[in-house]
Formats: C-alpha cells, structure tokens, sequence
C-alpha cells in the first residue's frame, strides 16, 4: 500500500492561471489554509475581556474588523466574530482562548476549512464588485476595515475592505461556492479583458 | 435615398453620416442620431402597421416612449419583437417591419451580454431635461454624490424639440455646458440612454441602460448590450417630464395624426417635416409654438382649430402674421383618409356639440388635448396624485421625504419654471440630507407671454349615427373605443381600475400614456362625476417594457444558479461520475464503467457495499456545532429522543418534528465533550436546521446558554461501507484499534487517517459495518485516495447517491422529504422508539396527543414488492384495494416514496406510505401503472436483514 504524501487541496487552486490572467487593474488572489475560528462571545463579558487580553485586540464593533496583527478579527454578528490567523495555528489559538476564557461563556469552534480567502485588489475592484454587490463601497460609507457579510452575485460572502475605496478587499467564501464565484468573476471582466485586448 | 421630408438648417442628427435601413422589404437611408421613426417619416412613411384588433392602418403619434401605436419587429442584426420605432435609434442594417400588436421571439438564444450594475447616490435625478439640469447642476455643485439618468442619447430632453432660446442663444449651448461641468466632478455620474422604469422601497430605482443597442451588427461582444442600473438613492427628483395628451374624435387614428408637440420633437431634434399641409387642433396654447415652428420649416398650416372660445391675442398675431387661419371656438369632428388622413371635419362646438362640419384637406392633423405630467414613478414611489382641474391632468399631491418631482413632471409647463423648480427640487432634496448648495445662475429664458388657460376636452361628441363613441380610439395599441368605456359604465362600472380590466385600457405596452387620463375623463363624464373623485389608472413598474434577457443579466447558462461542490468534486469529475443535483449541491450520482447502465451500474456499487468495501463522498451533509454549558438541554428540547444522556464518545441517532409532531430532519449526534455536541442535518435541510434551532434559541428560550456554529464545510465526511471497511481502515489509521469491542457501533474516535487527524465515527446509513471518516475538507482528497489506494485489494468500489439511497431503502431508513411529506410522524415511519416517554417536552410531543395522530388508519411507512420481481414502481405511483380501477373518484390508499432494484433481494422493492399501513401488512394491494394494475405484497419496512445482524461485520 502507498499513500500519497498529503496534499490539501484548496478550493480556488485549479483556479490559479485562470485568476491570474485577469485584467490589468484586477489581481485575485486565493489565501489558502488561513486559520478561521469562529468566536462566540457577549461584547462587554468578563469572556470577552479574557479573548481581548490573550489576542490583544478590541473585538471590532458592528460591521467593523481589526486587521492589524496577526491575529485578526472580522465582526460578524453581535455575539459573532471570525478569527483569522496565519496557516496552522487552530488548535493553539483555540486552546489559548479556551484557557483564557475558562468558565466562562463563550465558545471558540474551529472553522479553518470551512470558507477560502479571496485576495482583491486593483483599480477595478469596485467596478467588478458593482455588478454583483448591493453594499455601497465609497470610501466615505465604507471605510478601510470595513466588514460586511452580503452576497455577491448569489453568493453569499465575507467582505473586508482591505485599502482606501475597495482597491483591496478580502473575500471570504465558504468553499462550495469558491468555483462558481471564480466563475463568475472571470465572466464579470469580460468587459475590461476586451477592452485591453 | 434622398429623404423628402428633411428640413434644412434643423435637427441634431449628424447629416455626415448615412445609415441604410430595411422596412416592410424596401430600402431607406436615415442618419446617426434618427429614430426608425424619425427615419421613416424623413422618407414620406407614416404608415407602420395595422392595428391588432380592426386591422386599420396605423402611424406614428408620438416622438418618444409613450408611442401607442408604431410597433415593429426588428428582424436584423437580431431578431427582438414589439420595440417602439420612436425609442428604436437608427443604424446601419436594421431590418425591421411593422406589427399588428403581437411579435416574434427570436428561435435562437440572444448570444449578447446583458448585465447589472449597483450605484449609491445622495440625489438621483431622473432626466435630463431643463428641470433635471438645473436639478443635476445644484445637486453637483453642493459636493453631493449625484446620479442622472436619461433616456435619450443626448441631453436637453424637451430642450431639444423646440426652438426656444437660454441666455439669447439655442438652447443646446447651456446643456453642453452643463454636462461638460457634470464630467469634470468625480461625484457625479451622468448615464444616458438609460430609463428608469421602477421605484422600489428605500430609494431603489432600477433603470435600463440601451448600451450598444444603437451600434447594430457592430456592437462588441465583450460590452454587455443592456444594463439594469439598481440605483439605491437617498434622495430621487423625477425630472421625467409630461405627455402630451390626444382628444378622441372620429376616426383619431389614421396615420398622419400626429400630437402637435412631437411633431415640434420631429422638426426640432431630428430636422423632419411629419407632412406638407397640416390641420392643427388645440385646446390649449402649446400647439401655437409647434405650428409657427412647423410654418416657418416650410410646413402650410391650413388651421389651426381652437376650441377655445378666446384664442390669445399673440399667438393670433403670430398666425396671422404667417397667413394661419385660426378657428376658435371650433373642434375636429373627424378625419377622411385611406391609407392616410386626407382632410380634417371642422366643426364649430358652441354649447358642447359640434355645428356643421366642414373638410379642410391636409397630410397632417396635429393634435395637443393638453399635458399629463409623466409622474409614474413618483406614484411607484406611493406619491400621492391629485387632480389640477387647470391642466385636466393629475399631478403630484405633494413630495415624499426621499422623492419629489421637479419641472412638467410636476405640472409646471413654462421653461423658466422648469428650470427654477429643478434647481428649488435639488435645494430640498439637499436640505433634507442636511447639506446646503448654493444658489446655482439659471439661464435667461425669452419673455413669455401670458399664458392662456387650456380647455379640457376629453372628446369631442360623434356627429355619427349609432352607438355612441363607436369610431373614436382611446387605447391605439388595444383598439379600445370610446364606445367600449361607454359600455363598462353601463354594465356597472364604476372604477377607473375596473374600466381598465374590461376594456384593456392601459395595458399594453405603453401603459395608457396617451390612453390613461383621457380614460378617467370619459368615465367621469359618463357617470357625472369629478375626474378627482375618479382618480387614475394606478401605474406599476416597470414603467417602459424590459426584455427578460436584461432581468436575467448574467444569471444564464453556468451562472444561473451557483453550482456547490464539495473538495472532492475534482476527483468525481475525474472518475466519469455522474452527477446529482441536490439543492445548488452536485452530488456524485453514480460512476459508470464503460458500456454500462446506470441500473448497472447501481447494482455494481450496491454488490461492493454489500459484499466487500465501498465509499461514497458525504460531505455535503449538513453540520453544526453546539456548545456551551445547556447544549445537552437545547438539544433534548428540539430532538424527539434524549441526547443529554449520551456519552463523550458515543453517537445516537435523533429526529426532530416541527411543533405539529411531523418529522423535519433526521441525522446523527456526537457528543464531543462535555458541553459539546456536533449534529448532521440532511444535505437538503443545513441551512433550515440552522435557523430552525437559532430561532427557538433566540426567541423562546434566550435564558440557555448555548451557541451554534455551522461547520457544514469546514469538515469533509467520507462514509466508508461494507465488510471490508475494517479492513481498509485498519490499513490507513495504524493508531486506533478497530476491534468491534474497542471501538464499538455508534462511537468515534478522534484518529489519524493516512497521517491527517480525522474524527472517525461508526454510524451506517446501511445496515453495512461501516464508518464516516471526518477531516477538515482541504484534507478530504488525500484521505479519500489512501482509501481508494488501501481498498484496491478489496475491490474497494465509489458509489453515488443511488447506491446510497437504495442500500438505505433495503433497511426501511427514510429520507425525509422523500419518504415523507411534512404530514408523517416518526410513529408513521415506524419509528416509535425514536420519540422519548420520559423527557417532560420537546418541540412536537404536544401534537403527538392529538386525536389525529392517534388515529389507527394514519398512513404508515411500509414496504411493497411487486408480485413480478422485475416491475419498477414508479415513485409517485399511486396505490388501491382493488385489482380493478374503479370509476373515478379512485379510493386512494396511498403512495410509493421510494422505488429500486436490490442486488442484494436480486429483486425491485419499494417503499410506499399507505393507510392503515401496518395493518395491512400480508395484503395484496394493486398499482395501477399504463392502464393496468400492478399487484404488489404489502411487508414489513424493513426487507433486508432485519435481525441487523451485518452492523459490526
């Protein structure tokens, strides 16, 4: 019997010279692997209070993230926070908030597989995003660190607006919908891709 | 093809550049920046179609999009149906004829892109018009995020059908003006050929950009031919403008009948005589500057018919000046003509009949019945409309807080006036948004002499014989009459929408532009009632039609509906799967070798589970997290069995009912710490479970500290099945010890499979030793080839959901949603054991006490074989007592759910739900199946090995 050394396989991977072939003014990248925990908390809780201290980061307000460290946090409900990490660090990070939070209520549950990361960025990530997604991205309504959970096209996703008026966003993706989000990304730069032809 | 009807020194179009077009089979030349319309008038053609219902003929009456009557069906670059020749912008090789009300859809798909764009704005303006400038312009100027959008290809919209002066100069000087400042501002997005057709909730306005419609065959590919804009706007002024509005008279709708403000459009915008000898009849003092305009392009005025008793003094003088003869006090009573109006009946109308008509000959009969602001949208956005006795026209009650109308659109009809109540609109939308503009310099307009009221005049009475109004068209596209108004009032009618239903009024195309007001007038004066009290014709989006292709967008093809896979689709893909649709899943279906059947097939992977070792991606289960100190207690309330008693370590099965005790979702439970659990939902059902649970979390029982997470994608589920699975799988996780005691059925043990850590439960949806290999979804692939690699010696076999579904059937394990119907409780499904006698409630067991779900004669999960071992029921079929079909109605017993061919009973079976089901167990009942009946042997659910003895290998 052999068995393969273990190769993941990320959603977006077969997509790699597809999404590099896009248009001058978009590049998409895939952040494959990235540690998410899902993070469970009443804001204001002496739980809460134990999670800031161990990450060392305010937990973002309402449609807000803190993306400063490596540890980030994108606000997804009122109770509800996504942490993003560097690869690998799941069960260490949750180990460390469990601890931290200890009889507390509040739960940590690993997600790191459950969505993959889009990386966007270029002058025309907000026209792009137009044809798909209702939220206003003017820099003046949605500032950087904006976090919106929204669909795009049909959907649904996790946006970040990584750079002054959308000229870098984070999506975040759950992975059944990695390829028909590509897809429809693809299609959505017909335009450009002929005008630059 | 010189076109006879161009009038020199007039028109926007670009005369540089000619444009052959097709119509009705003859050649004609137009120009950049024509209407088919425009075209087809600048070449003496007027007549376009014949009318759908009395087949007589029809022309052109309008200049724009409210044209009732001049459909045509493009045949060439692409074939489209029903587009208005006023709204149709000319190009090279357009092939188009006229249509009798109904056209063709293209046989072929539209191969173009169509598409969607958001936009926010702090102001949207709708129309690009005086009042929409000025609107537009003071918006800007504050800073203020601002749209504007217009339908026509050039700004100026009424600027450009008449000849009236801004600042001592043309008109077209200030707007291009203005729309070079618009460019400059980065905040300011200037749309054109764009209509705004719907006013939604919250400032949505959806509006229809034509983006290379107007390019012809050389459109580019890659540029999405229309766009729906959905405009969301804080503040929205509808600048949209007015209609003009006919009279009805005898015959009113030969071709060469035209309203006397579009044909001022005609000669103004695209430098077209609409005929040579014209009759102009007004009510009201906007057909004067149209007849001096027209007179002075070369066009004999034969009269001008006022049914005013007093013509003002000025424009008397003006037409005496070019030698008009004006008629005041007069009206059209009817028209002579053939294939065109030849001459015009003129009768005097002293006390509301007309006296002795007389005929003055023309090619052209202008008609003005006064203005109806264009306030569709603003009444989408529920703007109140009341009644301006002035103008005979309803206009806007009063502005919404977000959405005001702004120049004609709001019943102000003087250029100067447009102009200021566009830029006072803008100031108030700004207001409202808290932002001050400053005062923008509005251009200088000619002096005006004092305006005139109009007289409102809804028809002129019929010199005919017969029944009243049975010659005088209301709605042109419907051919409805005067007379069928007449004829929904004396059945009774008395609502204007009731009106509307019966005689068709209003909805076609055009939706009652010309037709709607001049409607609610002839009711009204029918019953003897105020137009107020009448009211209008309520209007609904979309204001102007929208091909479905530009709603569909890119919704087509691959991207209809979002296509979910699982990490291991590649694979799938790869190994000649065929696939399932479950929901926006794609299941794998079942893996065909060369040459076989899909009942083959099915029977193959069936043999492998049974008799040695098979796999199947499961992924797409449903799952979710439940944590916290009172999981155990949520849990034990919304399942129908005890969960808070299982053990870390351990797996149950449960079943949740809705609070009618009907079966909602199945699935499995693992406890995975003390105050946490992981629960499966059926593929179908993820999302709903989800809400399902939080809703009762968060709105009943708030006090449980519990949270749920979805973890339905984080985690890949590789069900491993059949009496070598513990053999394959001691092959790939060294570390655990898959020794039946040490690893019981329904446990799981956290473990490495092929080097990846995994979580590997005993659960079988089969009846079958089996196990479900979980590991994080980017990890799926690695395990499920160790798994294949591990099994080759085994013959180890993939199967898709067919083999799943019938290796389930054989153990009477039901699907929920196929075997059931949202009417079936676990004890229909033979599932008593399921529902707990001692947890004090839970969400159903109130229901389960109900007389109706104790009755005896419940329908029952059953299982049937056919008595031919070869006869596939149909799933659906139905089930009776007797071998005979009895006369209908057909006492039904019941239905098949489930329906197979077993490998392993080397027969068909099926599963079925039927009345008194248990009872009948030994019975022979029939379906009837192409005219016969089909005997069937009513059984246990259950029909293969029913001791259960292949659970643990």
């Amino acid at each position: 019997m052999t068995v393969e050394t273990p190769t993941r396989f990320s959603p977006l991977a077969a997509w790699r010279d597809e999404l590099a072939q896009l248009p001058a003014g978009l590049r998409a990248t895939e952040l494959p692997f990235l540690t998410q925990l899902t993070l469970r908390v009443r804001p204001g809780s002496p739980a809460a209070a134990a999670v800031e201290a161990t990450l060392g980061i305010t937990l973002p307000g309402p449609s807000g993230s803190e993306m400063a460290g490596d540890v980030k946090a994108l606000w997804m409900g009122p109770d509800e926070w996504l942490l993003v990490a560097p690869e690998g660090q799941q069960d260490d990070l949750a180990g460390k908030l469990r601890a931290a939070i200890g009889d507390e209520f509040a739960t940590v549950t690993d997600v790191s597989a459950q969505r993959t990361t889009l990386s966007l960025s270029g002058d025309l990530v907000r026209d792009v995003l137009a044809q798909g997604c209702a939220i206003d991205l003017d820099p003046r309504v949605t500032p950087v660190g904006s976090c919106l959970t929204t669909v795009l096209a049909q959907a649904p996703v996790t946006l970040v607006v990584r750079e002054e008026a959308a000229s870098a966003v984070w999506l975040l993706v759950r992975s059944s919908f990695a390829t028909y989000l590509a897809t429809w990304l693809v299609d959505a730069c017909t335009e450009y891709r002929g005008s630059t032809a | 093809m010189n076109a006879p009807f161009r009038a020199d020194g007039h028109g926007h179009v670009d005369r540089d550049i000619t444009l052959s077009f097709t119509f009705d089979g003859t050649a004609y030349t137009g120009h950049r920046g024509d209407t088919l319309a425009s075209a087809l008038l600048a070449s003496g053609v007027h007549h376009v179609a014949d009318s759908i219902k009395y087949r007589r003929p029809r022309g052109i009456l309008t200049a724009g999009v409210e044209e009732p009557n001049a459909l045509v069906q493009i045949e060439a670059p692409f074939p489209e149906p029903m587009l208005t020749s006023t709204t149709v912008e000319l190009y090279e090789g357009l092939v188009a004829r006229g249509l009798s009300g109904q056209g063709r859809l293209s046989s072929e798909p539209d191969s173009a892109r169509y598409d969607t764009v958001h936009a926010h704005c702090d102001v949207l303006v709708v129309g690009a018009g005086p009042a929409g400038l000025a609107a537009t312009l003071t918006a800007a100027r504050s800073g203020a995020r601002v749209i504007l959008v217009d339908e026509l290809p050039l700004p100026g919209g009424s600027l450009l059908g008449s000849q009236e002066r801004l600042d001592g100069a043309p008109s077209a000087a200030w707007v291009s003006d203005v729309v070079a400042e618009l460019d400059t501002l980065p905040d300011v997005r200037v749309l054109r050929r764009t209509t705004a057709f719907g006013h939604y909730d919250d400032g949505l306005v959806l509006a229809l950009e034509k983006r290379t419609d107007h390019l012809g065959a050389a459109a580019p590919e890659h540029v999405s031919r229309q766009r729906i804009w959905r405009i969301r706007a804080q503040q929205v002024v509808f600048a949209t403008g007015a209609y003009e509005r006919p009279v009805a008279f005898d015959d009113n709708d030969r071709p060469g009948i035209m309203l006397a403000g579009s044909a001022r459009t005609y000669l103004n915008r695209f430098g077209v005589l609409p005929g040579r000898r014209a009759v102009v009849f007004t009510t009201n003092d906007s057909a004067y500057p149209a007849a001096l305009e027209l007179a002075d392009a070369g066009v004999r005025i034969a009269a001008v018919v006022d049914a005013r008793e007093e013509v003002p003094a000025h424009w008397r003088a003006a037409c005496d000046e070019r030698g008009i003869d004006v008629r005041a006090g007069h009206v059209v009573t009817g028209t002579s003509g053939i294939e065109r109006v030849s001459r015009a009946h003129v009768a005097a109308f002293g006390q509301g009949r007309p006296g002795e008509r007389q005929g003055i000959d023309c090619d052209l009969l202008l008609v003005s019945g006064g203005w109806n602001p264009a306030v569709a949208l603003f009444s989408q956005a529920r703007g109140a409309l009341r009644y301006d006795a002035a103008i005979g026209a309803f206009v806007p009650a009063q502005a919404l807080a977000c959405v005001r109308t702004a120049g004609a659109a709001g019943g102000n009809f003087t250029l100067a006036g447009c102009l200021a109540d566009g830029a006072d609109a803008a100031a108030r939308a700004l207001s409202a948004l808290g932002r001050t503009g400053g005062p923008v310099a509005l251009p200088a307009t000619d002096p005006l002499p004092d305006a005139a009221p109009g007289r409102v005049l809804w028809r002129v009475p019929s010199p005919r014989d017969g029944a009243d109004g049975s010659h005088q068209f209301v709605d042109l596209q419907r051919d409805a009459l005067v007379s069928d108004v007449l004829r929904a009032t004396g059945a009774g009618l008395r609502s204007v929408e009731h009106v509307k239903r019966y005689t068709t009024i209003g909805t076609a195309h055009d939706q009652g532009r010309t037709s709607g007001v001049m409607t609610s007038g002839i009711i009204a004066e029918a019953l003897g009632v105020d137009v107020a009290d009448m009211g209008t014709m309520r209007l609904r989006p979309p204001a102007v039609p929208v091909p479905f292709a530009a709603f569909a967008g890119r919704n087509r093809g691959e991207l209809f509906d979002p296509v979910r896979v699982t990490s291991l689709h590649p694979w799938h893909v790869e190994h000649g799967a065929l696939f399932e649709d479950v929901g926006q899943w794609k299941r794998p279906w079942y893996y065909p070798r060369a040459g076989e059947t899909m009942d083959e097939a099915v029977l193959r992977e069936c043999r492998a589970a049974r008799t040695g070792v098979a796999l199947m991606d499961g992924s797409t289960l449903g799952k979710i997290n439940v944590q916290g100190p009172d999981a155990g207690v949520l849990l034990d309330r919304l399942y129908t069995n005890m969960m808070s008693t299982l053990k870390v370590g351990r797996v149950r099965y449960g079943v949740m009912c809705g609070v009618d005790g009907m079966a909602i979702d199945d699935g499995t439970v693992i406890r995975v710490a003390e105050q946490e659990y992981l629960l499966t939902t059926t593929t179908g059902n993820a999302a709903r479970i989800l809400e399902w649970m939080e809703e009762w979390l968060q709105t009943e029982w708030p006090d449980l500290r519990v949270h749920l997470t979805s973890v339905t994608e984080h985690w890949a589920t590789i069900p491993l099945v059949g009496p070598r699975s513990r053999d394959v799988l001691a092959l790939v996780a060294p570390e655990l010890d898959v020794d039946n005691e040490a690893f019981p059925f329904m446990s799981w043990r956290d473990t490495p499979v092929a080097g990846i850590p995994a979580r590997v439960c005993r659960i079988s949806f089969s009846g079958e030793l089996a196990y479900e290999v979980n590991v994080p979804a980017w990890d799926a692939i690695t395990v499920w080839k160790a798994l294949i690699a591990a099994g080759d010696s085994f013959g180890i076999t993939p199967y898709g959901t067919e083999t799943m579904h019938v290796l389930r059937a054989e153990k009477a394990y039901p699907i929920i949603g196929q075997d059931t119907d949202g009417t079936v409780t676990p004890q229909d499904l033979g599932m008593s054991w399921v529902v707990s006698k001692k947890k004090p409630d839970f969400v159903g067991k109130r229901s389960f006490a109900r007389e109706e779900n104790q009755r005896g004669d419940r329908k029952q999960l059953v299982g049937l074989l056919p008595a031919d071992e070869r006869t596939l029921l149909p799933e659906g079929a139905q089930i009776i007592a007797t071998s005979d079909i009895p006369a209908p109605p057909v006492p039904m017993l019941g239905h098949v759910t489930s329906s197979y061919r077993s490998d392993a009973l080397q027969r068909t079976f099926a599963l079925a739900l039927v009345r008194s089901g248990t009872q009948r167990i030994g019975e022979t009942l029939y379906v009837p199946l192409d005219g016969q009946t089909v005997a069937v042997t009513v059984t246990e659910p259950v029909l293969f090995d029913k001791e259960g003895a292949r659970r643990d290998g």
